[in-house]
């Protein structure tokens, strides 16, 4: 469960049996670390009570602010998609409406990191990133709730309250992201 | 360390939140504005019994297989006030005021639907 971000060209060479070997450098272990990381905090978040179903604060992706600053897109982009991959097995949701929840939460996100990950760092932080991530999350899942799950109009009604919660979570994660940044050493 | 020194929160992001709160308060009021009533469909049976205009204030009984059931038409809203089924949900469900809103009394087979400019679908009509 590796992927080198440096070489993608060396990531598996044949070995003297003929059988492929997968060659690692330290960055996959890196990202390995950094998924692992965020899946522990997606599971302490499932163990918390929900207000209501749908609504979740999303701590794991605090993980992925720090790597989309610290390491670049492409790096966040395998931490986030390890996690929702590695955490629906722990689930036990993998191929499981839920999955795709994730899923499409997960890839909305990137599409919208990759935009404002070009914005100038002078101006833009993990707040930014944050935030734009989080509604880009509850719109493509939204979307896939409407197209696949039940497609009615009604849900409408519900995306007021999915909005707050992706401001006020969305803020609260990239302030933490922020944070975190801030501190040497992580 | 104070929490929100210069290099947390950027002068962007403090651009960013402004618009996202703005676009909250923007899809909160899309989302959750609807008609005022202007008129109220009785049901029984699933036959309308009557369409009355909500601009009068008045009482409505209505017949159905378990007995009498009352609406009140009152301040441009409209509720089920007294009905015979044994768990009361049409009448606990209180006053209707917009568009779409509807009140059923499954076992007397009485409902009360609002209308108002444009019809707004939902589940039972989808």
């Amino acid at each position: 469960m590796t992927a080198s971000t440096t070489n993608p060209s060396r990531s598996h060479t044949e070995n003297e049996q003929g059988a492929r070997i997968l060659h690692t450098v330290p960055s996959d272990h890196h990202i390995a670390q950094m998924a692992a990381i965020a899946l522990v905090l997606s599971i302490i978040e499932g163990a918390l009570p929900s207000p209501l179903p749908g609504v979740k604060p999303g701590i794991a992706n605090i993980v992925t602010l720090v790597v989309l600053v610290r390491y670049g897109w492409r790096a966040a982009a395998w931490v986030s998609l390890l996690r929702v991959i590695a955490g629906s097995i722990l689930f036990g949701n993998l191929f499981a409406p839920g999955f795709f929840l994730s899923l499409s939460g997960a890839l909305c996100s990137l599409a919208m990191l990759a935009i404002t990950w070009q914005l100038p760092e002078r101006w833009f932080g993990a707040v930014t990133h944050s935030i734009c991530a989080a509604f880009a999350h509850i719109a493509g899942q939204m979307l896939v709730v409407y197209v696949w799950l039940i497609p009615h109009s009604g849900i409408i009604f519900l995306f007021p309250i999915f909005a707050a919660a992706a401001l006020f979570f969305g803020a609260l994660n990239g302030l933490l992201a922020a944070r975190l940044l801030n501190t040497p050493d992580t | 360390m104070s929490l929100l020194p210069r290099d947390v929160i950027k002068i962007g992001d403090g651009v960013t939140l402004l618009c996202a709160f703005c676009a909250v308060i923007w899809v909160t009021l899309s989302a959750w504005h609807s008609d005022l009533a202007d008129k109220a469909i009785i049901r029984q049976g699933g036959k309308i019994f009557r369409e009355v205009p909500l601009a009068r204030d008045q009482q409505i009984e209505v017949q159905g297989p378990l007995g009498i059931s009352v609406i009140t038409i009152a301040k441009r809203k409209a509720r089920i006030t007294a009905d015979p089924s044994p768990r009361q949900y049409c009448v606990r469900q209180g006053w209707l005021e917009r568009a779409g809103e509807i009140a059923i009394c499954l076992p007397n087979e009485v409902s009360v639907e609002l209308l108002g400019g444009t019809k707004k679908y939902d589940s039972l009509n989808y």
